[in-house]
């Protein structure tokens, strides 16, 4: 880079960038500048909960949230979102206890092989921070890039409904107490 | 290989005169997929997805036009306060991908990659827009029609940058119509924009994915022009045909691995009658 891009942070080949991952700073050192974030936070940072399968945007098995964004972690260029928030399924819930969303998976049944699991959990936590009380329509619209073989979308719509009802009575037992 | 990664418009533009050979990145839903499977090898990338200048929109009322920066995703353009001014684009933004992917694609990356399948493209053939472009050498427009010279080739220059479109705040129905094998993350088979201008008594239609570039159909536009009453909202059932007739004569399909030239055909004929009766519902014998 010449000087004309002084003051514009450039990553060079093999060089080391830091990404900021579920709330901590993670240095990615002999990377090559132009892998995916996918490809980074499986291979470079030991994050495997994120999957990889089509590698081009079409499955959702790869969903992650940047600065609270659901996006396809294999379409985002790693060394691009230096100084982004990056939250993987690693950073939704610790292992042994499961978010709200995880625990309605495995309660509805809604989880077979497991591969598109991590992917769909993402995709659930955006929509229903989103819009708290989705009809079926939404929930199939909001979850249309998420690519499941083995379910059939039944149970995963009735797992996503349950979170639904289950916050809300939540809610509604808070605002009791509160009163 | 180097990461640039701008955060205002003269970094970018200054990153892209350094390295005129750069490929510029924005939502990565199209180069992410190259990268990945090794299509595509380039020796610099210049993200612009987070240029300031790029995610803003304005509405200029007394113009009756709306900016939008070229980095402004789908999931905004389908998103109100963005649809109410441009419905037709709306419309497309939803049939983009999936939420994932509508998060991260943008109009003016829809705009670079050109090609004819691009969702958001239509809208923008109908409603005439303009793309702004910048260099450290200047700036300039170039009407919608002209920007693109064949499938994925346009006239940008290396250096060049696409920062918006400009697109008019119409009077009047506007609606996209697509077909493909799917209702979610679906490439258009075929798909089709019409616009209408009341006061200014024109019907804009432009077809997607049936052709080198994206296709107005004028002849198909004078006909409902000349048939359509604007005031009532009514067409004659006839004209609806004809005017579907006059749309597959202007599309230029070609058979390929997603379909063949003679459904696309058909499919526009069919797009361009449901959009018409749509726009004049008061169509005798309408759906």
């Amino acid at each position: 880079m010449s000087d004309a891009t002084a003051g514009v942070p450039a990553v060079g080949t093999n060089q080391i960038y830091t990404l900021h991952v579920n709330g901590e700073d993670r240095d990615v050192s002999d990377a090559w500048v132009g892998e995916s974030l996918l490809y980074v936070l499986r291979e470079r940072l030991g994050l495997m909960g994120s999957k990889g399968a089509c590698e081009q945007g079409e499955c959702g098995s790869c969903s992650v949230l940047i600065d609270d964004e659901l996006v396809c972690g294999c379409l985002v260029l790693a060394a691009s979102a230096v100084g982004q928030q990056i939250v993987t399924i690693e950073g939704i819930a610790p292992v042994g206890a499961p978010s709200d969303v995880q625990q309605a998976f495995v309660d509805a049944g809604a989880v077979q092989c497991g591969f598109c699991t991590p992917g769909l959990i993402m995709a659930t936590h955006a929509l229903l921070d989103r819009s708290p009380e989705p009809s079926e329509y939404e929930i199939r619209e909001e979850l249309s890039g998420n690519v499941c073989r083995c379910t059939g979308y039944g149970r995963i719509i009735d797992a996503v409904q349950r979170v639904s009802v289950s916050r809300r009575s939540d809610a509604a037992s808070a605002s009791e107490v509160a009163s | 290989m180097s990461v640039t990664v701008a955060h205002t418009l003269d970094d970018a533009l200054a990153s892209l005169a350094a390295t005129p050979t750069a490929t510029v990145l924005a939502g990565g839903t199209d180069l992410m997929v190259e990268l990945n499977g090794g299509h595509r090898r380039t020796d610099a990338v210049v993200s612009v997805n987070r240029v300031r200048e790029l995610r803003s929109w304005r509405h200029d009322p007394a113009a009756a036009t709306l900016h939008i920066g070229a980095a402004v995703t789908y999931a905004e353009l389908a998103a109100e306060p963005l649809a109410s001014f441009a419905p037709a684009l709306a419309q497309a933004a939803r049939t983009v991908g999936s939420p994932q992917i509508r998060n991260a694609a943008t109009i003016g990356g829809n705009v670079g990659t050109a090609s004819p399948a691009g969702d958001g493209l239509p809208v923008l053939s109908a409603l005439d827009a303009v793309v702004h472009l910048a260099s450290l050498a200047g700036r300039r427009d170039v009407a919608f029609a002209e920007f693109a010279t064949g499938p994925k080739r346009t006239v940008l220059q290396p250096g060049e940058l696409i920062t918006g479109i400009t697109i008019p705040v119409l009077s009047g129905y506007q609606g996209y119509a697509k077909v493909g094998v799917r209702n979610a993350m679906v490439i258009a088979t075929a798909s089709a924009c019409l616009a209408v201008d009341v006061p200014g008594r024109s019907v804009r239609l432009a077809l997607g994915s049936v052709g080198p570039v994206i296709l107005r159909a004028p002849e198909a536009e004078a006909l409902a022009v000349a048939a359509a009453d604007f005031e009532a909202g009514a067409i004659d059932a006839d004209a609806v045909e004809a005017f579907g007739a006059a749309a597959g004569r202007a599309a230029r399909p070609i058979d390929d691995h997603r379909s063949s030239a003679a459904y696309r055909r058909r499919a526009i004929e069919v797009l361009a009658r449901r959009l018409l009766v749509r726009a004049f519902p008061g169509t005798p014998g309408g759906e």
